[in-house]
């Protein structure tokens, strides 16, 4: 099938599509998905094609939303859950990681729960401390359950299918901003048309000079600031790294053995951050012996996310801050 | 005492003007995000002043409340000062949150307002330990929690009122029940229908009261106070009330009829409705209702005036700003 232009959003909502449509055993839930369409239009109209008993707008009450998946997900269905802000996720923890987490290894292995977890997230939108948190590291942290972040609509149409192909608990970072982002997208004809698994990193650019690392939104600004830096003459790798548990560290140490530097971005707080694991993965490496400078972390949330405008800029990793960081690693070694 | 009496000539023209000062200042919200002065989003109480105000001036100082993320009617109800709500709406350094928060967040934790919330049933439990302190320091305040009917269906709502109710606690839970949460319809989302009624289970008895009705809401929650002051134990209002406006930014109402939203509009305002009780039992003239609608729009005129005037923030207002004490080792 040949690709066609459309947003992030409308290619989740495309994925979701060509789940019900390949699996009787899928279904959606969440709050607002049905009638209103998802609270950023995400789930519009799959209502009115696939009906209210595989589409299901929930009470409000995220623990039973997810302890719900859960349920089902162990006795044969797979369900496609959307918590309506990633914020609202830390209502459902313990069905998410007392449960779904662990139930695979403790009954076993006599146990799958093939349950997706869609999670928008990240700031932007004004939206304030409870609605523009990057909660991907807490899921990261957890044996049991996957978590991948796309960044181009391609990839959100085609994790979106893997997570769902997954037998595993899948939690699906989305970033509020890339919704609107338009790419191409090759519209999958069904769900077995992706059948290898969670893709791991994506090399977005190849440059000798350094390597960024980012994943979510923050990949996208980085590709961004790599064009940036070209006119410098400084020439980036640009990593997207789609899956963050598992995280597939191979194509960053390789990168990184050829460009002696690193750089690893994320909207999410640094401290115990996917960043660390990231730089303690690649210096823990045979990428160590070839690095030319100290790696550097650009990232967000030094405070809760602020409201007002300037703050909350300047609490998330902006290109500029890339491109500056990026200016001071090279300049680190001269 | 109560803080406003709307059965006392007084107190229903400080009522009608707070239910104004309510509408006249979300108007201007609208007013502001439309001409892309307001950034993020809102939720608006248009058309539920009569809770907000009726609840809140059955309250003495001293007594608390805790608000949602639909608060704005709250926060005013509660004495808060519309400049000051403004310029946090704005982003300003005069906001209550110093811009930090936002429409979601305005709180004036010294004068009885623990915040707006933008967790559905966020405050809940806080409201049960509100109440648990308050107790415990010897004072007879009481707590007032607002809720949404769509937090009726969270974990926290249970928890909290089952806490409140083997404590015995000082809180008084009052859901407004604009009969939606966001897109779904209460009969679609509440088992049994009534939040009122879930109060049975916990040993609680729920009141069901008009909330388009300010004397009627004045009147319930002034009883279910004293009540509770007086160490009669948790209680739980419903106040059946509208939202006229969409849930939020992002609302296209495909989930009700323009019929319905104008149904309630004419025949059932809160504001409409209180001015004619006000006026036929002789508290208030026409003359002093006019007045007291123009004192409402001076009042917001002059708050957004000098609220647009207020300084935004600077990003060195952010450093150790997460903590109130930050250790050497942590700089
Ligand atoms: C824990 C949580 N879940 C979901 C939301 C998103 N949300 C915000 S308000 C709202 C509807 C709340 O309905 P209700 O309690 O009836 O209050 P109303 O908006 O009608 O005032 C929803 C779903 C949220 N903010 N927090
Ligand atoms: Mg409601």
């Amino acid at each position: 099938m040949s690709a066609e232009t459309m947003s992030c959003a409308k290619a989740l909502n495309a994925a979701m599509r060509v789940a019900l449509t390949s699996d009787p055993a899928t279904f959606l839930a969440g709050e607002d998905i049905a009638v209103y369409g998802g609270a950023f239009g995400v789930t519009e109209g799959l209502l009115a094609d696939f009906g209210a008993e595989r589409v299901r707008d929930t009470p409000i009450s995220e623990d039973a939303i997810v302890g719900m998946a859960v349920g089902a997900a162990i006795t044969g269905m797979r369900p496609l859950i959307e918590m309506q802000f990633a914020d609202f996720v830390v209502n459902a923890m313990d069905p998410l990681v007392n449960q779904a987490a662990k139930l695979h290894f403790m009954y076993g292995g006599n146990v799958t729960v093939p349950l997706v977890l869609r999670l928008p997230g990240g700031g932007g939108t004004g939206a304030a401390q409870q609605h523009s948190q990057s909660l991907e590291a807490w899921f990261a942290h957890v044996p049991g359950l996957k978590v991948v972040a796309p960044s181009t609509p391609q990839d959100a149409h085609d994790l979106l299918l893997a997570a769902v192909n997954d037998p595993d608990p899948v939690v699906f970072v989305e970033h509020k901003l890339l919704y609107r982002e338009e790419g191409p997208v090759t519209v999958r004809a069904a769900l077995a048309d992706v059948d290898g698994g969670l893709p791991g990193t994506a090399v977005r650019r190849e440059g000798a000079d350094l390597t960024i690392v980012a994943y979510s939104l923050t990949a996208r600004k980085a590709e961004e600031a790599a064009e940036a830096l070209a006119e410098d003459g400084i020439d980036a790798t640009v990593l997207d790294l789609r899956s963050l548990r598992p995280l597939d560290l191979g194509p960053v140490i390789d990168a990184v053995t050829r460009t002696g530097r690193l750089l690893v971005a994320h909207e999410a707080p640094g401290p115990v951050g996917i960043g660390a694991e990231v730089v303690a993965g690649v210096v823990g490496s045979r990428a160590f012996d070839h690095l030319l400078s100290p790696p550097v972390r650009v990232t967000g949330g030094g405070t809760p996310m602020p409201y007002a405008p300037a703050l909350e800029r300047a609490n998330i990793p902006q290109v500029e801050d890339i491109v500056a960081a990026a200016r001071r690693l090279m300049a680190e070694d001269d | 005492m109560a803080r406003l009496d709307p059965k006392t000539p007084a107190g229903a023209r400080d009522a009608l003007r707070t239910m104004w000062t309510i509408r006249r200042f979300e108007e201007a919200l609208e007013d502001l995000y439309s001409r892309g002065m307001l950034h993020g989003t809102n939720h608006l109480s248009i058309g539920q002043e009569a809770v907000a105000v009726g609840a809140c001036g059955a309250l003495e100082d001293g007594d608390l409340i805790t608000s949602t993320h639909r608060g704005h009617g709250h926060s005013i109800a509660h004495g808060g000062d519309p400049m000051r709500m403004m310029a946090e709406l704005l982003g300003r350094t005069d906001g209550y949150c110093r811009g930090r928060g936002g429409s979601m967040h305005i709180a004036d934790v010294a004068s009885g307002n623990l915040g707006a919330n933008g967790i559905v049933a966020g405050s809940m439990t806080i409201a049960v330990g509100a109440a648990l302190s308050m107790r415990m320091q010897g004072t007879d305040a009481v707590v007032v929690c607002f809720f949404g009917d769509g937090a009726a269906n969270e974990g926290s709502f249970h928890e909290a009122l089952n806490m409140a109710g083997v404590w015995d606690l000082p809180v008084l839970f009052l859901c407004e029940n604009n009969q939606y949460g966001m897109s779904m319809a209460q009969d679609a989302s509440t088992a049994g229908g009534s939040v009122a009624a879930r109060g049975a289970a916990y040993g609680i008895e729920g009141v069901e009261v008009d909330g388009n009705d300010l004397d009627a809401v004045f009147t319930a929650v002034q009883a279910e106070v004293a009540r509770i002051r007086a160490g009669g134990g948790p209680g739980l209002v419903e106040a059946i009330t509208y939202r006229y406006r969409g849930h939020s930014k992002s609302d296209r109402n495909l989930y009700r009829t323009l019929d319905e939203i104008e149904e309630w509009r004419t025949e059932r305002d809160p504001v409409d409705r209180f001015e004619a009780a006000a006026v036929d039992s002789g508290r208030l003239t026409v003359d002093e209702v006019d007045e007291v609608r123009e004192e409402a729009r001076a009042a917001i005129r002059d708050a957004v005036g000098r609220a647009v005037r207020s300084p935004e923030p600077d990003v060195s207002d952010l450093v150790d700003a997460a903590y109130a004490q930050v250790p050497e080792h942590g700089r």
